[in-house]
């Protein structure tokens, strides 16, 4: 608002570009015109058919939030030793790249520069790749890094997301109240005494340089515990036990037997 | 009453240019999913913004409930999860939004590589723009120590482990966010200071540019 010399008042436009460098020409703003088709104007018309796809947005979303509540855990236990650290989902890739033997240890330094470089790369993406072809086929170099940098942080999450799993179910589970073994005086015992079984899972089946076997027929089926025999499992190698199958059949009945509480 | 007010106001700061300036610029046919299907793809940066206006109004409601210290971060979470009215939508919410924001992020960012977006004169919009993409891993970094429960503490520990093994200006790093020598009372502080003071101002500054940069710029022509 400016007063003029008769008292009258007149609106006052500021210049909007005047903070910006006069030599126009070398930077301008594309002209819709100039592209050919169906322009419209951003508000309202614009608007006013995009908030449908907000609002189809909003729907999936909620349908999200109210199917999974979040989990929240015990509170954090510093003592706690067994517990499987792991990031979130999308940290998932560059946990598990540190995990392998080239890029740990004394090669921690590959597994830190390699997504650096990586990140370093995107960042200065506009300097990497300069030819002015924008179509993904005629640029194929600068195509080909990313696609393959896609399958990498696909393959490397699903790696750590299955290393995780396989770890959280060989984990045994909390150790049963009741330590007593149920029917010692029963053949599989026996069995399982006489091979070399008991040197890793305990005489009272409470476990040694193996885990516990106490309650292990609560959680493992008869298929499992017979796949873990022959095969091994972890730390444990194949063929351990030396009977006849009809043996292992009558030492994998006996395991199932122990369903302590 | 409203035009009387908005005409009062006008007349002294002149404000419809700059609402004008937002309002009219025009929309091309080839990025409008009205006029072509295959245009659903220029959506998914707005798609961001939505989701991450979405994080800062769920993270406000749970500022109110939640305390960051070690005694009951733990405590007050579960409280407004359980006790506080449709404190488990809020809470759905913000760590739903935290992954959905990433996605959406990322396949923003496949477009605009795509696309070949980045390109002269716009190379600096993509710095800023991957700038964005580092502050949300920095927040979705942070707020997953928030819940103070096993599986935040452990990861924390981790991370700042592999912050430490970075060779120079690793362990001060590590320190910095550690605030002393164990992930603890002081690591929580910061952790929260840093997701809801520092990374959200400068998420905020860097959206600003990536605006404002987008409408000198106008987006980029067809293919």
């Amino acid at each position: 608002m400016s007063h003029k010399h008769d008292g009258k008042m007149e609106q006052v436009h500021y210049v909007g570009d005047s903070r910006v460098r006069a030599k126009k020409d070398k930077f301008r703003t594309p002209d819709y015109a100039e592209f050919p088709g169906n322009n419209e104007a951003f508000l309202p018309d614009f608007l006013l058919k995009e908030w449908m796809v907000g609002a189809v947005f909003l729907v999936a979303f909620m349908t999200l939030v109210m199917a999974h509540v979040p989990a929240i855990g015990e509170v954090a236990d510093p003592t706690n030793s067994s517990f499987l650290p792991v990031p979130d989902w999308y940290f998932l890739f560059l946990y598990q790249i540190l995990k392998y033997k080239w890029a740990s240890g004394d090669f921690n330094l590959v597994g830190l520069l390699l997504p650096g470089f990586a990140f370093g790369a995107l960042l200065l993406a506009p300097w990497l790749d300069r030819s002015n072809e924008r179509r993904v086929l005629k640029r194929p170099i600068a195509s080909s890094i990313m696609i393959l940098s896609l399958i990498s942080i696909i393959y490397l999450t699903w790696a750590a997301e299955a290393e995780h799993i396989e770890q959280l179910e060989s984990a045994p589970p909390e150790a049963p109240e009741t330590t007593d073994v149920v029917a010692v005086e029963d053949e599989g015992y026996k069995l399982y005494s006489e091979s070399a079984c008991i040197t890793c899972h305990g005489e009272n089946l409470e476990g040694k340089n193996g885990p516990s076997l106490l309650g292990v027929g609560n959680y493992r089926t008869a298929e499992e515990i017979d796949r873990y025999i022959v095969e091994g499992k972890n730390g444990m190698p194949a063929g351990m036990f030396q009977g006849t199958p009809e043996q292992r059949e009558v030492l994998v009945e006996w395991l199932l037997k122990q369903q302590q509480k | 009453m409203l035009r009387a007010i908005y005409d009062w106001v006008d007349e002294r700061l002149d404000i419809t240019p700059i609402w004008r300036d937002v309002a009219d610029h025009e929309v091309p046919e080839h990025v409008n999913p009205a006029h072509h299907f295959s245009a659903f793809i220029y959506c998914f940066g707005g798609l961001t913004f939505f989701v991450v206006l979405i994080q800062i109004l769920s993270g406000m409601f749970l500022a109110m409930y939640y305390v960051p210290d070690i005694i009951n971060a733990n405590e007050s979470v579960k409280y407004l999860q359980d006790e506080v009215a449709m404190g488990a939508i809020v809470r759905g919410m913000h760590h739903w939004g935290a992954s959905v924001a990433i996605v959406m992020l990322f396949l923003h960012t496949m477009r605009v590589f795509f696309t070949g977006s980045y390109k002269n004169p716009r190379e600096l919009n993509w710095v800023v723009g991957v700038l964005i993409f580092f502050v949300m891993l920095g927040l979705g970094l942070t707020g997953y120590l928030l819940p103070w429960d096993n599986k935040a503490y452990f990861a924390t520990k981790v991370t700042i482990e592999i912050v430490n093994s970075v060779p120079f200006i690793g362990e001060y790093i590590g320190l910095l966010l550690q605030g002393g020598d164990i992930v603890g009372a002081q690591t929580i502080a910061r952790f929260f200071a840093i997701h809801v003071f520092f990374l959200p101002a400068a998420l905020l500054g860097l959206l600003g540019a990536h605006f404002i940069i987008i409408r000198r710029q106008g987006i980029s022509g067809p293919l």
